[in-house]
């Protein structure tokens, strides 16, 4: 037995995380203590306030961090070796805070829906009772929803920084239980939401334990829960060999249910249509760019070395998930399970990236590594995803939004300003050169060619394609098909909205034209700490 | 100790077939404890063979984070309830394809 060693914590390197988890408290005490008028506004500036001075820390993290330990990573390891500080968590750090910004900014909409947010006045309300039609008549609104995402974002930031299995499991947890509540509190349409609450725990819960179990067995495998320890045990070949693939395996489950990869999509276009479009809007950007982060850190940090029986396993999936995901987006008839489905698609594309190259040893002159890739597709994803499902929320009519695909009929005509920002948005997520999403799939791509992985490279380019079709499909309906009785109305947002859908086209077409500077700051992220 | 692996094998696969298969989402939910449960049966072997306490530490915080998730996982299915009066998985089909 080892004697206890007191941890040191690094208070200026967590900076980030600890505001973020202070904010959340704080934004529990102000939940319990403000009268119900003032909330709102205190809640927003809470939660505004604390990221913007979270993403301070980070821009100084950043420029502070050295080399660790004489390697080619960047960084530190926090909190006695659990939290790792490295390039790619502050990286991510900084885009799921960005990311966050932007759907708190969602979050406190009020314009659409006539004066109220799309969140439900009162959740414990049964739809359809009196309870539900006083709350409606008092204009209530849970503001408990900007504290919840508070803990979602702390999960994000520790999901992918956690350097041992238990932290992960433990940042895994706090990124989802958050969110399953989140899901259920939609204004309208209260029993989709609550179903899609009810699925996305259930499932979501049933993956944490797979995820746990191949903890359990990684830990029995090499005795530590470390990913530096299980690195040594895979190099030094002891252990039971078994344990240790299963242990993958079953990792692996869990986290690819994350990202929503094939086979574990099944939740994603439920979760993605019956939550709230803010909340769907900032998990689906967040929780794919946490998530991969955590991804990387797993496969190449702790089983790196056992690349070999891991690699073949993510080729498949990444071919599953692009041509499943394309192919079941077309049949979609709701706008939001076909971006949905198209990013079960994204995730084999960037699946594809993360299995290429890893150490920059490796890198011939002039090639990126796949860290860098990921990053920057993550990026391109994010805003990309994160701006459709705005303008998503913008097309409404009497009862609410309109996301039947058939009903968006004529919305070239209705308001040209928000077809082509949506257009915009599709033609990125496709790939189309001059938008972010072709820089992006240009570099997974490559990463993945230069590690032999042609077969899979050939299907994603086959993938695009497919998918670039029902891209098209859904821009041909807003111009091209005549309107359906009154045609779709689109609702004048306020400045929160209109400025989130702004920055997220600002940033898909200027990712796309001048790549280089997020490009270099993916490469300025370098390695993880191993 | 292999006992104890394979005990906590069962009880994991009794769980997991039991998620997939029991319709009342309160049952399922219970399954899903159970397969933590025994994850946390398999940590604190393997703790006991490897000699070192990571794994018995990891049981607690499993137990704390399945707390938590009991929750959150009580008040949705509470509300789909009061809703529907049912807490069958299979009634809750609005959403699909």
């Amino acid at each position: 037995m080892t004697e206890f060693v007191k941890p040191s914590i690094e208070y200026f390197e967590l900076w980030p995380l600890l505001v973020v988890f202070g904010v959340a408290c704080l934004g529990v005490v102000v939940e319990a203590f403000l009268p119900r008028s003032v909330r709102y506004t205190a809640q927003v500036a809470l939660a505004l306030g604390g990221l913007v001075l979270a993403l301070v820390g980070v821009v100084l993290v950043a420029q502070d961090v050295q080399t660790y330990d004489d390697g080619a990573a960047r960084g530190v390891l926090a909190v006695g070796g659990t939290i790792a500080v490295d390039g790619p968590s502050l990286f991510i750090w900084g885009l799921v805070l960005a990311l966050a910004i932007a759907g708190v900014l969602l979050f406190a909409e009020r314009h659409l829906d006539g004066g109220v947010s799309a969140f439900a006045g009162q959740a414990a309300a049964v739809p359809g009772t009196d309870a539900e039609t006083a709350s409606i008549a008092a204009n209530r609104e849970h503001t408990e929803v900007y504290p919840l995402m508070m803990f979602a974002v702390f999960g994000m930031m520790l999901f992918p920084a956690a350097n041992d299995l238990l932290t992960m499991f433990v940042g895994l947890e706090i990124l989802s239980l958050p969110l399953y509540l989140l899901s259920g509190l939609a204004r309208r349409r209260r029993l989709l939401s609550q179903e899609a609450a009810l699925k996305y725990f259930l499932l979501g819960a049933f993956s944490s334990g797979f995820f746990l179990y191949g903890a359990a067995l990684l830990y029995g495998f090499a005795g530590s829960l470390d990913f530096a320890a299980i690195n040594e045990a895979v190099r030094n070949d002891v252990g039971n060999q078994s344990l240790l693939l299963i242990g993958t395996g079953l990792l692996s489950v869990g986290l690819l249910f994350k990202v929503g990869a094939v086979p574990f999509q099944a939740w994603t276009p439920d979760v993605y249509q019956g939550a709230p479009t803010p909340v769907t809007a900032f998990m689906a950007a967040g929780t794919k760019v946490a998530a991969f982060g955590a991804i990387m850190r797993l496969f190449y940090v702790a089983l790196g070395a056992d690349r070999w029986s891991w690699q073949p396993m993510l080729w498949i999936i990444a071919v599953l998930s692009m041509f499943v995901g394309a192919a079941l987006a077309i049949t979609q008839t709701d706008i939001k399970r076909l971006l949905a489905y198209s990013s079960v698609a994204h995730t084999g594309f960037i699946l594809t990236g993360v299995i290429g190259l890893q150490a920059s040893d490796q890198l011939a002159v002039g090639e990126i590594s796949s860290v860098q890739a990921v990053l920057f597709y993550l990026a391109t994803y994010g805003f990309a995803t994160l701006g459709a499902f705005a303008v998503v929320s913008l097309v409404r009519d009497g009862g609410g939004e309109t996301t039947a695909i058939d009903r968006w009929a004529g919305l070239g005509k209705e308001s040209p300003v928000v077809a082509a920002v949506f257009a915009f948005f599709l033609l990125a997520m496709a790939g189309i050169p001059l938008t972010s999403g072709f820089v992006g799939k240009l570099a997974v791509f490559s990463v993945a060619l230069a590690a032999g992985a042609w077969p899979v490279v050939v299907a994603a380019v086959l993938a695009s394609i497919v998918a670039a079709f029902l891209y098209v499909r859904v821009i041909k309906v807003m111009y091209f098909d005549a309107p359906v009785g009154d045609g779709p109305s689109v609702a004048y947002p306020s400045v929160l909205t209109a400025t989130t859908i702004a920055v997220g086209a600002a940033i898909t077409l200027v990712l796309g034209v001048l790549p280089g500077p997020v490009l270099d700051l993916a490469a300025a992220a370098g390695e993880f700490i191993r | 100790m292999t006992e104890y692996i394979v005990l906590s094998a069962i009880l994991f696969t009794i769980g997991c077939v039991g998620v997939l298969t029991r319709r009342n989402a309160i049952v399922v939910f219970m399954c899903v404890e159970l397969m933590l449960n025994a994850c946390n049966l398999a940590f604190v072997a393997f703790a006991r063979q490897h000699g070192n306490l990571d794994g018995q530490i990891t049981a607690f915080f499993v137990m704390v984070v399945a707390a938590a998730e009991v929750v959150i996982g009580l008040a949705i299915i509470m509300t789909i309830f009061r809703t529907r009066r049912s807490a069958s998985v299979d009634d809750a089909s609005l959403l699909k394809y």
